[in-house]
């Protein structure tokens, strides 16, 4: 291959050459161009947004450009209070209450069977395998009513437990999927080594799987947090106090209290709502975008 | 690698169980609930395929099916068509290219939330941004979210906007592609339009496969969107399935009736992959052992 291509360069003459350089910068520009439109649509409302929040209520709805006239902290402050008896405040901390134990019991449980998966032959191993892909194809709205008639039984109603026991049991299998895919492209060397050393596979597991695991594990941490932040329909559901409400539900409860929706506080709150979920991604950005793919690939 | 048969399952344990007791368990007890008429308060009461029957005289199910099957043949296709276009744009060796990658991966994180519905709401409102920018260039304000013609749109928008998750596993692809099939073919004078039909494609065709099925499936299953930007309306224009699952079992407590609708759903994204899965071996091309050097 690279001998036709020897050949071929000696052949291409200086003239050609220099339109090749040429050719390949209107290219860059075009892309840029290109780049920087799809840029502009794209992310405009979410900036038009944040400028809005500090709007007063009429220059909302006349002023295109995003920048305000003079910064008003009111709608901050208004919708940070909320109509309800609580604050923004119990909310967060209720989607904390959450998001955290969850992401723990996710992480443990996902990287146990993604380390079973992928190093260890056992009996139904390929069955198992193939539910965990045909689950991830299955949507997961019909399983919502039989799974709420359980935790009624279990007494679980109005407690973040639906929440958060499932995720203890590896059910978010595009997880084990993510980790089962990063794991085979690791080579076995250091474990086969440190085998031979006298590790045990509990040992081999928290010395050298996890450490080599890590940006895949970040990539884990950084969807559940915000898909959890995401999430709607499972607190809608199984959550029935206010005081336990998460901040999507609260959110929706602004929006929906009044017939006149007061939209400077709702969009002061719902960018104040933004922000945790993007601060983590921006954090993370760079393992979670190489995780994320590594995970459709491969192999 | 180990032989060891016993520990391996007890790693595996927990999904075994997992999957035990909160999918194939409530997998099977849904399709046992959607033969009964049930009210969680009254004990279930079996009535055979009667759930069955009602939907097929229920207009609107009728409605909700054409809403829900219109939104994931616009939604599906143009999500595609958009990653696959800008992860190729992505895949040039540009500088500053990953702040591009990052941006336009964020509107797909942060998309789902309510709190991004909320803001869509607003910038489709009768005198939201969208109005206002239309204005500028003389156009009518529409009523996005007021109009039966046009609220579908609002909503298809706000999926196809969040292509990102695609984009990122096609410019993963897209990075494995070898470039001197691209070199070759430039010597053999093959346009960027030709090399993209004829190379970049057909080597892809794995992962184009793999995000068909994963985004058909994610469609039929949004709720975020119409449940806060339009709320299913007007006139029951964005009236998904899930939607009418929802309201069925969570607000009217029909949930033999819920349950039934939720199988109709299951069997439209089964025969949708099957569908999928029998096509893929005239389309997908696993390049397998040939390719590795």
């Amino acid at each position: 291959m690279s001998a036709i291509l020897n050949t071929a360069g000696a052949v291409v003459s200086d003239h050609e050459a220099r339109r090749t350089v040429r050719r390949e910068r209107i290219n860059a520009a075009i892309r840029y161009v290109l780049l920087g439109a799809v840029f502009l649509v794209m992310l405009y409302p979410m900036l038009w947004l944040v400028g809005s929040s500090f709007k007063s209520n009429s220059e909302i709805f006349t002023e295109i450009g995003f920048w305000p006239s003079k910064f008003n902290l009111g709608s901050y402050a208004k919708g940070w209070k909320t109509t309800s008896e609580y604050t923004f405040a119990t909310y967060f901390l209720n989607s904390f209450a959450i998001i955290i134990p969850r992401i723990i019991v996710t992480v443990i449980s996902c990287v146990l069977v993604a380390y079973a998966f992928a190093r260890f032959e056992f009996h139904g191993k390929k069955i198992l395998f193939g539910i965990m892909v045909g689950t991830m194809m299955l949507p997961t709205i019909i399983l919502r009513l039989p799974q709420y008639l359980m935790f009624k039984e279990l007494g679980w109603l109005d407690t973040y437990l639906p929440l958060i026991v499932p995720s203890a049991f590896a059910t978010d299998t595009f997880f084990v999927f993510l980790l089962v895919q990063f794991l085979r492209g690791i080579p076995r060397d250091m474990e086969e080594a440190a085998q031979i050393d006298g590790c045990n596979p509990v040992q081999l597991l928290w010395y050298i799987i996890v450490p080599l695991l890590k940006p895949a594990i970040i990539s884990v941490v950084v969807f559940q947090f915000i898909w959890t932040m995401n999430d709607f329909m499972g607190p809608l559901i199984y959550l029935s106090s206010v005081e336990k409400y998460p901040v999507s539900l609260a959110l929706k409860m602004s929006i929906g209290a009044t017939e006149e929706v007061e939209w400077a506080s709702v969009i002061a709150i719902s960018v104040v709502a933004l922000v945790p979920s993007i601060v983590v991604f921006f954090l993370a950005q760079r393992h979670f975008i190489e995780g994320a793919s590594s995970s459709g690939i491969k192999g | 690698m180990y032989e060891n048969k016993k520990i391996g399952f007890i790693f595996v344990l927990p999904f075994f169980l997992g999957v035990l007791g909160f999918k194939l368990f409530p997998f099977v007890m849904s399709l046992a609930l959607s033969l009964t008429q049930y009210d969680i308060i009254n004990p279930p009461e079996y009535i055979g395929l009667e759930n069955y029957k009602e939907l097929v005289a229920d207009p609107l199910f009728h409605k909700s099916l054409s809403v829900t099957l219109a939104f994931v043949a616009l939604t599906v296709p143009l999500r595609l068509a958009f990653a696959l276009f800008i992860a190729h744009v992505l895949n040039f060796k540009l500088r500053g290219i990953n702040f591009f990658r990052s941006a336009y991966y964020l509107p797909s994180i942060l998309g789902g939330s309510i709190a991004v519905s909320v803001l869509w709401r607003f910038i489709f409102s009768q005198n939201g941004l969208v109005n206002m920018a239309l204005s500028r260039i003389g156009i009518e304000p529409i009523q996005w979210l007021a109009d039966e013609h046009y609220a579908m749109w609002t909503i298809v928008l706000l999926n196809v906007w969040q292509f990102g998750s695609a984009m990122v596993i096609f410019l993963a692809a897209l990075q494995n592609v070898p470039t001197s099939l691209y070199e070759a073919a430039e010597i053999d004078g093959a346009s960027k339009w030709q090399q993209f039909l004829r190379i970049t494609i057909p080597l892809i065709t794995p992962v184009i496969f793999f995000n068909l099925i994963m985004q058909t499936v994610n469609a039929f299953q949004e709720f975020n969107g119409p449940y806060m930007v339009t709320e299913g309306g007007p006139l029951h224009s964005t009236y998904l399935l899930s939607l009418y699952i929802y309201d069925q079992s969570f607000r009217f407590f029909n949930l033999g009736y819920g349950s039934a609708l939720s199988w109709v759903m299951f069997a439209m994204v089964v025969s949708l992959s099957a569908i999928s899965f029998w096509s893929s071996k005239y389309w997908v091309f696993y390049s397998g052992e040939k390719d590795k050097k």
